[in-house]
């Protein structure tokens, strides 16, 4: 943009600064997406940065116990993987929690009557006794391993076969879908008529449009859900149903799609409608056979916009909708999860990108659009 | 996956219901008011007719959805504001007495004034600095796709993510979240951020601001494209640095713009509600107004009075705003 500043020394500060700001903002996500990756008992012991590099761990754990032994000559034998075949090196061992570092890998250790311990960096170990080994549990062994990181899908396996979140995924998508088409067809007609049609008080009501779209969702909360009661008393049914959600979020939805479609459909060429007037063509016609294919990049543009608002929203789900478990959605569930389960990170974790993962797919799909819906809806 | 179905059922009978309106209607007014095969009078009154009934037919569902869904329950709200908890039985100004001797509301209303200083401001700032840097180096697309990415989450999942660099463990223990971690590095003391009376709100607003900078700068960067280069040559001949340029050229050619990204992130604080809700559920005086209003709706079974005025509350802040807003709008509808 300034062609002169190129070739200065600022550019570098400009890159690393840009570079440094890139990270702030995409560490909180990126952890987020780790730790969802990470074993469970893991997450709440360490920081999920940790998981990055190979880190130390110092471990007790159990051999095989006594039943498994094998005689080999004159000596009862127990053989294992302390590791559990998981990779990772282990450096030193100990037979007792007074020295669980005493002895370096791959050393043979005697204990007591000519008991011996052996164990490898590679985690094999090797109990051998004269006399047979006697008790219900395997010996202790404790550890100093150096671990790869290591990552699981089990936080995801977990958290989408429980039917709590597999079932607010499809009642997330049966409120989504629906309060996205809706609008948009109600609103691309009002729009069309906002923009070439001539009738007294249209310019009221784009003013009224465009008051409305700042009105605080928060106003029509206790209106309608009076209202919405007021309807269920009277028909004997729930008034928490997914045609009043649709319908509560196509009015609200409504300011902001007929604004944005009026704005990109004033600016079509006036000579294409004029000339079908001309020929004939009723309004109806011409909305329908010229106005709707036009204004395609404007339609997709409002129903991304819908889409990310009607899936991330909470507050409207929660006053209509309720959280009974068939009604439930996935914002609502995810913030149940974190009031109830304090310490299970990994159920937390794996929920949590589990409902930005869609939103987070259209918004690198279909950038294009949300950003010229952006454009239209606030620069003009 | 059934329930899928019948939405997508729902979801089909619901267009067809919209499409049989519009075209129904159409049809039924051009078959009442023919225009064509008639003696040249008839066609001049049905023409006339038509074109101003038909505005009308394509405005309708609309017209009936922003009156029930928006305007009406502005009026009712007000009205709701004068009566007690179930909406029955008139109390006069006893909703606004109560509310302006509550001291959770004194609180909100402190903080929420503290979010609109704090986080349109920030937002704006950033989004700024972010958009005019990244339209110097070639990698700028990329920088600006991470950064605005936020956008497309939602404030629970935000919230999720934030849990993690804010989590709190006492002294001695293994932090796991990555600020105290940092401050421990450095040989600080773990703090428990989100029950920091006063500070803890700064903290929940770095979210937000998180969130909306991607905005600003999406649009500021498409604003600060369309500066005419001719004004920024001049200014490079007549010598001033780049420092000179971006505040005394650039900026105030995009000052319009930069009014629409602060009013517009504006609106968004003064309805913040969900992070505050999932983060602290107003513990610790990081209450504000649309949490303080949700509670109420639902408290001991809810309290419509109480909400009604706190809803009215933010109403009258915002209003402001759309009064210039819908000023702005006129101006330019008298420009087309």
């Amino acid at each position: 943009m300034i062609r002169s500043s190129k070739r200065s020394p600022l550019i570098y500060l400009t890159h690393a600064t840009v570079l440094f700001l890139v990270i702030l903002w995409t560490i909180p996500t990126a952890g987020l997406f780790i730790s969802s990756l990470r074993d469970k008992d893991q997450l709440a012991v360490s920081g999920w940065w940790t998981a990055l590099s190979a880190s130390t761990h110092m471990v007790v754990d159990r051999a095989e116990p006594p039943s498994s032994q094998v005689q080999e000559g004159d000596h009862f034998v127990i053989k294992g993987n302390i590791l559990h075949g998981q990779s990772g090196k282990i450096s030193k061992f100990g037979y007792s929690s007074l020295h669980p570092q005493a002895y370096k890998a791959g050393e043979v250790v005697s204990i007591r009557n000519g008991q011996t311990m052996q164990v490898m960096s590679n985690g094999d170990y090797v109990l051998s006794s004269p006399t047979k080994w006697l008790g219900r549990n395997g010996k202790r062994i404790f550890y100093t391993a150096e671990m790869p990181p290591h990552f699981t899908l089990s936080n995801y396996k977990e958290v989408l076969g429980a039917d709590g979140l597999g079932q607010s995924f499809i009642n997330s998508l049966t409120v989504t879908i629906p309060a996205t088409v809706i609008p948009i067809l109600i609103a691309a007609f009002a729009a069309y008529a906002l923009a070439w049609m001539r009738f007294p008080g249209r310019a009221i009501l784009v003013a009224c449009v465009v008051g409305l779209l700042v009105v605080p969702l928060q106003m029509s909360l206790i209106p309608l859900l009076k209202s919405y009661n007021w309807i269920g008393d009277l028909f004997g049914v729930s008034s928490k149903t997914y045609v009043g959600i649709w319908l509560a979020h196509t009015g609200f939805g409504l300011p902001l799609a007929i604004y944005l479609l009026r704005n990109y459909i004033v600016g079509l060429p006036r000579e294409i409608i004029e000339s079908a007037r001309v020929d004939g063509a009723s309004d109806f016609d011409i909305f329908r056979k010229i106005i709707l294919p036009l204004s395609f990049p404007a339609l997709a543009s409002f129903a991304i916009f819908q889409f990310l608002w009607v899936w991330n929203d909470l507050l409207v789900a929660m006053v209509f909708l309720g959280t009974s478990p068939d009604h439930i959605v996935l914002t609502a569930q995810l913030r149940q999860l974190m009031g109830s389960l304090g310490g299970d990170w990994g159920i937390l974790t794996a929920s949590a990108f589990v409902t930005i993962i869609i939103p987070l797919c259209v918004f690198f799909g279909l950038q294009r659009f949300l950003v010229r819906g952006l454009l239209a809806g606030s620069v003009k | 996956m059934e329930q899928l179905a019948s939405a997508l059922v729902y979801m089909v009978i619901g267009v067809s219901v919209c499409a049989f309106y519009f075209y129904g209607s159409n049809f039924l007014l051009d078959k009442l008011f023919p225009t064509k095969n008639r003696a040249v009078d008839i066609v001049a009154r049905n023409l006339r007719i038509t074109t101003r009934i038909r505005p009308w037919l394509f405005l309708g569902p609309a017209i009936v959805f922003l009156t029930f869904y928006l305007f009406y329950p502005v009026v009712d709200s007000i009205i709701l504001s004068f009566y007690g908890r179930a909406g029955k039985e008139f109390v006069g100004l006893s909703n606004y007495s109560w509310l302006f001797g509550n001291d959770e509301f004194l609180e909100s209303f402190r903080n929420n004034m503290m979010w609109l200083v704090v986080v349109p401001t920030s937002a704006t700032f950033l989004g700024l600095v972010i958009a005019s840097m990244t339209d110097r180096i070639w990698w700028g697309n990329i920088a600006k796709t991470l950064i605005f990415m936020p956008m497309a989450i939602s404030f629970v999942g935000a919230s999720v993510i934030w849990k993690f660099i804010y989590d709190y463990q006492s002294a001695g223990n293994t932090q796991i979240g990555l600020l105290n971690a940092i401050v421990v590095f450095f040989g600080g003391e773990p703090q428990n951020w989100i029950s920091m009376p006063f500070w803890n709100n700064f903290f929940l607003m770095v979210i937000l601001i998180w969130i909306q900078t991607g905005f600003a700068m999406v649009i500021l960067s498409a604003a600060l494209r369309g500066i005419p280069d001719e004004t920024i040559e001049a200014a490079v001949l007549d010598g001033a640095n780049g420092i000179q340029i971006f505040f005394k050229i650039m900026v105030p050619q995009i000052w319009g713009t930069i009014a629409v990204v602060w009013t517009t992130i504006t609106i968004l604080v003064l309805k913040v509600f969900d992070i505050v809700l999932t983060m602290t559920n107003g513990q610790w005086d990081t209450q504000v107004l649309a949490n303080q209003m949700f509670t109420w709706m639902f408290r001991g079974g809810g309290d419509f009075g109480r909400g009604a005025v706190i809803a009215l509350v933010i109403m009258v802040l915002v209003t402001p705003i759309m009064v210039w807003n819908i000023r702005r709008a006129n101006q330019e509808m008298e420009g087309h």
